[in-house]
């Protein structure tokens, strides 16, 4: 699914990814750890595509696919889906409007006609029910004076909506309470089968006792330092990361 | 050469197709010889077999206008008009003898139409919408003329106006627009061809939107329409005026009047698509839209509301205004003004509150791209017996890209202390972590800045009539493309 190699990549002259290989496969979920400023979050940029970034060396397969070839769009509609940890307000836009003009750029690059009015009413109905969406909320302006779990549960919406073959989730739980943490585990949970993967972002262990993860990941100073299975997230919510990436290194 | 012909050689010098409506239709013209004097005024009077006071008055304003300067106030760079580089007169000729039904309409003009998405045979059935189609400076088509004069409505083109119900012109025309107000208002005073004229009468909720769509289609043809709508006491009427222009070469000149006068209780909703050829990513050829609109709410509580959507021309120069005569009465302005490439706009509102209790209200959304520049320029004055009036304003601009420039000229004069004027003002670029996060959930670079765009004029493009908004929306989103990325 994707195969990250030797990836190295600078913020205006500034390194922030230095050599991360990371593999993931079909059906798998991997957690990525790490402190501040470990490069966590411009690991989930960069694979979206967004602008600023530049590789100094590296590959990153994606299906097949040289993913840096592709653009913001075209990632997204292979697939490619990034719950954001600050989802964006985009004020006098509804919400339901985004969500089917979401739909409709995949299905358009799919070579599928734009979803039956009726078909997205009955779809988005049950999906926001699931999430402990209101409908009320998906009147409303996209994002705008939503709560903080209620942008992160809208995240999931569209990522349920959106169906993606990869699922990048960058600290989803931050800002949750512990209701809300359980709902959008439980909405990512039920999106979970043997062909798409998901790449969790934490600073916590705490969400990966509701989102069981297959890989867990350390990274520290832009590359992974230690990897193993959930086994690793109980050490380090034990040890700390400095500990950890000490004994790795 | 025939028209078309002529048009696609242009278009191919230009190397330029992406005016989606840039096409012309096949109508042979009739036209007196180019140029602005007095013989002209008398043809045009003439062809529209005008009585004498219409030409004195014509014949007034043209002496008008030879004395006054072209108004220079606005943030625009205006080429050098040669007046009498202009076709003032021009009318197809299927038109001698006027049709009676669409049916005897010329199918060429009809196409056209259709192309333009406007399939008129399917608006009287399916929409409900009277359309008055101006085509080159005569009205071709009157629609639902009947139901509405059961109802005691006069909706028709002015020249038919002038001489079925002189009365009303007289009584009206010029009575909001002096013809000595500026040059262009003179201009257009002495040479108009064509245009609406609608009265609704005391106690008459019009129950359809009235509509006309104005298109400027023959070469170096100014256009110089004239609209007046009256609404007698408790009467209410919506009319929507949509504008689409072909490809052409030459700077075209276009100098509309508009009047409106709302008597007591009445209210007058004017809603506006603008899209003039813009001329291409150099500006060349596009329109020159000088426009004066003007409402006036002479009653108790009337209102009058303008709402428009300004997208095209190569510069536009407008400025809808309410006069607020009539003890509280209201004016509201609703505006989005898009500008890109080498566009320029110079466009606002004039709210004069003279009565008492009056209240206006002001949100204009500019947005520039490309080269463009974008000016709103806006008055509101409160005249000393206007006690406890109030006035809002909203002014946000949005820049997109680098070379583009907004300007808000807000001027606001107050003789009464009891009164209220709010400013509010914005002026942001385009957000790039919300185009990142549009396009990361699979949409392309236009469609998420058409949507971010949109989404930013809600507050106006919803006071827009339904069909109309659809519409609008599509053209928000059309004007900007090629903008980013």
């Amino acid at each position: 699914m994707l195969n990250i190699k030797d990836l190295h990549v600078s913020i205006e002259g500034k390194k922030i990814l230095n050599g991360l290989n990371l593999s993931i496969n079909k059906g798998e979920v991997h957690a990525l750890m790490g402190p501040n400023g470990s490069g966590k979050s411009t690991l989930s940029y960069f694979l979206s595509g967004k602008d600023g970034y530049e590789i100094e060396k590296g590959s990153i397969d994606y299906n097949g696919k040289n993913l840096l070839d592709l653009e913001v769009d075209e990632r997204a509609n292979e697939g490619l889906f990034l719950a954001f940890q600050y989802p964006m307000e985009i004020p006098g836009v509804q919400t339901s409007f985004f969500l089917k003009t979401a739909i409709n750029s995949k299905r358009k690059h799919q070579g599928l006609p734009e979803i039956d009015a009726l078909e997205f009413a009955k779809l988005i109905k049950s999906q926001a029910q699931e999430l402990d969406i209101s409908s009320d909320m998906l009147r409303r302006d996209l994002n705008v004076n939503y709560s903080g779990g209620e942008k992160k549960k809208q995240e999931i919406l569209q990522m349920s909506l959106l169906n993606p073959a990869m699922s990048i989730l960058d600290e989803t739980d931050s800002g949750l309470d512990i209701d809300a943490l359980r709902i959008v585990s439980e909405g990512v949970n039920k999106l979970r089968n043997k062909d798409n993967s998901f790449l969790v972002i934490t600073h916590y262990q705490r969400l990966l006792n509701y989102i069981k993860p297959d890989y867990v990941h350390i990274i520290a100073d832009g590359k992974i330092v230690k990897s193993g299975d959930f086994s690793l997230a109980l050490e380090l919510e034990e040890k700390g990361y400095e500990e950890i990436s000490k004994t790795a290194q | 050469m025939a028209a078309t012909e002529q048009t696609i050689k242009q278009v191919n010098k230009l190397g330029n197709s992406d005016y989606k409506y840039g096409f012309s239709t096949d109508v042979d013209d009739i036209k007196p010889p180019k140029g602005l004097n007095e013989d002209i005024v008398k043809y045009i009077s003439s062809q529209k077999n005008e009585p004498e006071w219409m030409l004195d008055w014509r014949l007034k304003a043209f002496s008008v206008f030879n004395k006054m300067p072209k108004p220079d106030w606005a943030k625009l760079d205006i080429p050098d008009i040669d007046f009498q580089d202009y076709y003032y007169y021009s009318s197809p000729k299927s038109l001698k003898d006027k049709p009676k039904s669409l049916d005897e309409i010329d199918p060429e003009i009809l196409k056209t139409y259709e192309k333009l998405g406007i399939p008129i045979k399917e608006q009287e059935k399916l929409a409900g919408v009277a359309v008055d189609v101006v085509f080159d400076s005569v009205s071709v088509a009157t629609t639902y003329k009947k139901q509405l004069s059961e109802l005691g409505i006069i909706f028709c083109s002015i020249s038919e106006a002038t001489k079925n119900h002189p009365e009303l012109v007289k009584k009206y025309l010029g009575s909001v627009i002096p013809i000595a107000d500026h040059s262009f208002a003179a201009l257009n005073s002495a040479v108009f061809t064509d245009g609406s004229f609608v009265y609704i009468p005391e106690g008459v909720r019009c129950p359809v939107e009235l509509s006309t769509y104005f298109r400027i289609n023959a070469m170096n043809t100014g256009q110089f329409e004239r609209t007046l709508i009256i609404a007698d006491k408790n009467s209410y009427v919506s009319y929507l005026e949509g504008c689409t222009a072909p490809m052409r070469d030459e700077s075209q000149l276009h100098a509309a009047n508009v009047e409106l006068v709302a008597l007591e209780n009445a209210e007058i909703k004017y809603s506006t698509v603008q899209n003039w050829y813009p001329g291409d990513s150099e500006g060349k050829g596009g329109i020159y839209n000088f426009v004066t609109k003007r409402g006036a709410c002479r009653g108790n509580n009337s209102k009058i509301s303008w709402t428009q959507v300004e997208t095209g021309s190569a510069i536009t120069w407008k400025y809808p205004s309410c006069i607020l005569q009539g003890d509280n009465s209201k004016g509201e302005f609703y505006s989005v003004a898009i500008t890109n490439n080498r566009q320029q706009a110079d466009t606002g509102t004039k709210m004069i509150h003279i009565g008492k209790n009056t209240s206006s209200k002001i949100i204009s959304k500019g947005i520039s791209a490309g080269k463009a520049n974008n000016t709103y320029r806006g008055l509101v004055n409160i005249q000393s017996k206007a006690s406890n009036s109030r006035n809002f304003t909203q002014c946000d601009s949005l820049l997109i890209g680098n070379e583009c420039g907004a300007h808000t000229v807000p001027y606001i004069e107050s003789s009464n202390s009891d009164s209220m004027v709010e400013h509010e003002a914005t002026t942001s670029k385009i957000n790039e972590e919300q185009l990142f996060y549009c396009m990361q959930r699979g949409l392309n670079s236009e469609d998420a800045v058409g949507l971010i765009v949109n989404g930013f004029c809600k507050e106006v493009l919803q006071h827009l009539p339904m069909e109309f908004a659809v519409e609008a929306q599509k053209l928000v989103a059309i004007s900007l493309e090629g903008s980013v990325g």
